[in-house]
């Protein structure tokens, strides 16, 4: 079995991820709280890690929801 | 044991209040914000489901905009230290707590200008004066939603009306209105809304907070302090949105347990069904106060126009003298003196002697309104 392909969504502070949580969940998107990645941001924060193939559908649903987002990444 | 010093803080709480603080400790305890391991994550969703219930409280559309501090005190400071510059010109009532008062004339000195709104000796507010005092250069009203010493509303949303026209801020203090009266920043036209946890919302002291509404430019508010917020960590200038930018430092979580659990609770029970319990309460101590023909009563001496704090003297008798025999012939608890609120006392006409002040809250009844009359008919004969 073959590990799947993340992407991570990079918000401003904790308490966005937490709002971006949220709204995945609201939505159906897998979605997991994990610590910003180092080669993708050098901050101490978490970030929301989501599947690739969720990327577009997660990036409408944030924007739809207001929540204000700093970046989608894959891993 | 009758515990009628609610307005300085209620007692007890909740029991749901109790246990989200010892669980939060017991099985949480991680910094929120601060590291990626699921502890911290957790303690971050305690404090934002806390910044949820708050914001709901209040009707406030983004719980992001929910800053959290120790107390009403420091979130009145942000507001008013963080905004006002010199050459503003601010305009204030004249039944504001110290919390409001001491800031302002500390603003004075270093060149803001301020305008003290004369109310009425029952502390009431006339909307027209506070429009005659606006001037070019007035950036903020601000006002006490109900009096700390006498319990009087002010017209806080005709007060915003005025503050929209004119384009000003309009900054509310509702230490004692927050959970024991309806608000709603929307339509009462709130661009500040200081709250504290440990009052009527019915949370634990440590806990409060400012809602800052988006009429605020977040460019020009000053936080009170700058530090480590868990998020920019790259850079050495604090972040500039909210609510990082005004909370620097390791919140009380375990308070903020307690206080979403407090919220919560008064959500489930309806601010309006509080407030019709309270006034029956209060218009009944009102009533039973002013039957004795040697108690003085200030205030509306009207439910409807005040909150559930009642200000009175006993003719022949210190207010002091009056506090300690309630304590300990009568084993009721309240609260004598000026209660951090000279210009109230002022504008009541009881300073500097003061007042005897009872604080009804969500847990008294009418048995002991009934008991503490009796006591106060007994002291009020021995005087």
């Amino acid at each position: 079995m073959t590990r799947p392909e993340y992407a991570v969504v990079t918000v401003y502070s904790t308490s966005h991820a937490l709002r971006a949580e949220k709204v995945l969940q609201r939505v159906g998107i897998t979605n997991k709280l994990i610590p910003v990645p180092r080669r993708i941001s050098s901050d101490c924060g978490v970030c929301v890690r989501i599947l690739q193939v969720d990327a577009e559908p997660a990036r409408r649903a944030l924007e739809a929801a207001g929540v204000e987002v700093e970046g989608i990444q894959s891993l | 044991m009758i515990y009628f010093d609610n307005a300085a803080t209620s007692w007890p709480k909740p029991p749901p209040v109790v246990e989200a603080i010892t669980n939060c400790i017991s099985e949480v305890g991680a910094n929120p914000g601060r590291s990626g391991h699921r502890l911290s994550i957790e303690a971050g969703r305690i404090v934002y489901a806390a910044r949820e219930a708050v914001a709901e409280l209040f009707a406030a559309r983004d719980p992001l905009r929910v800053v959290f501090g120790q107390n009403v005190t420091e979130a009145l400071n942000l507001a008013l230290r963080g905004l006002l510059r010199p050459g503003d010109h601010v305009i204030t009532s004249s039944i504001e707590h110290n919390s409001v008062m001491r800031p302002l004339r500390a603003l004075e000195r270093r060149g803001v200008s301020l305008t003290i709104v004369q109310c009425s000796p029952e502390g009431f507010l006339d909307p027209a004066a506070v429009e005659a005092a606006v001037r070019p250069d007035t950036g903020m009203v601000a006002l006490n939603h109900a009096s700390n010493v006498v319990g009087t509303l002010l017209p806080v949303r005709e007060v915003g009306q005025i503050a929209r026209g004119h384009d000003l801020l309009l900054m509310v203090d509702a230490a004692q209105t927050g959970g024991a009266y309806p608000i709603d920043v929307e339509s009462d036209m709130i661009d500040l809304l200081g709250f504290t946890g440990h009052k009527s919302l019915c949370g634990p002291m440590g806990t409060g907070g400012l809602i800052i509404g988006e009429r605020v430019d977040l460019a020009r508010l000053e936080p009170l302090k700058r530090g480590g917020t868990g998020s920019r960590s790259e850079y050495e200038e604090q972040p500039g949105f909210l609510p990082d930018l005004c909370e620097s430092g390791t919140l009380n979580v375990p308070g903020l347990a307690g206080l979403r659990a407090a919220v919560r609770w008064l959500l489930e029970r309806g601010v309006e069904g509080i407030r019709a319990r309270e006034t029956a309460l209060t218009q009944s101590l009102l009533n039973g106060l002013q039957a004795i023909s040697t108690v003085t009563v200030y205030g509306p001496l009207d439910n409807e126009l005040q909150v559930a704090t009642i200000s009175f003297n006993v003719s022949g008798m210190e207010c002091s003298e009056v506090g300690l025999r309630l304590d300990e012939e009568h084993d009721i608890m309240c609260r004598v003196g000026l209660h951090c609120s000279p210009a109230a006392h002022r504008t009541i006409g009881t300073f500097p002697a003061g007042t005897v002040r009872f604080g009804l809250g969500s847990f008294n009844t009418v048995e002991e309104v009934d008991l503490a009359l009796a006591a106060v008919r007994t002291l009020a004969e021995e005087a």
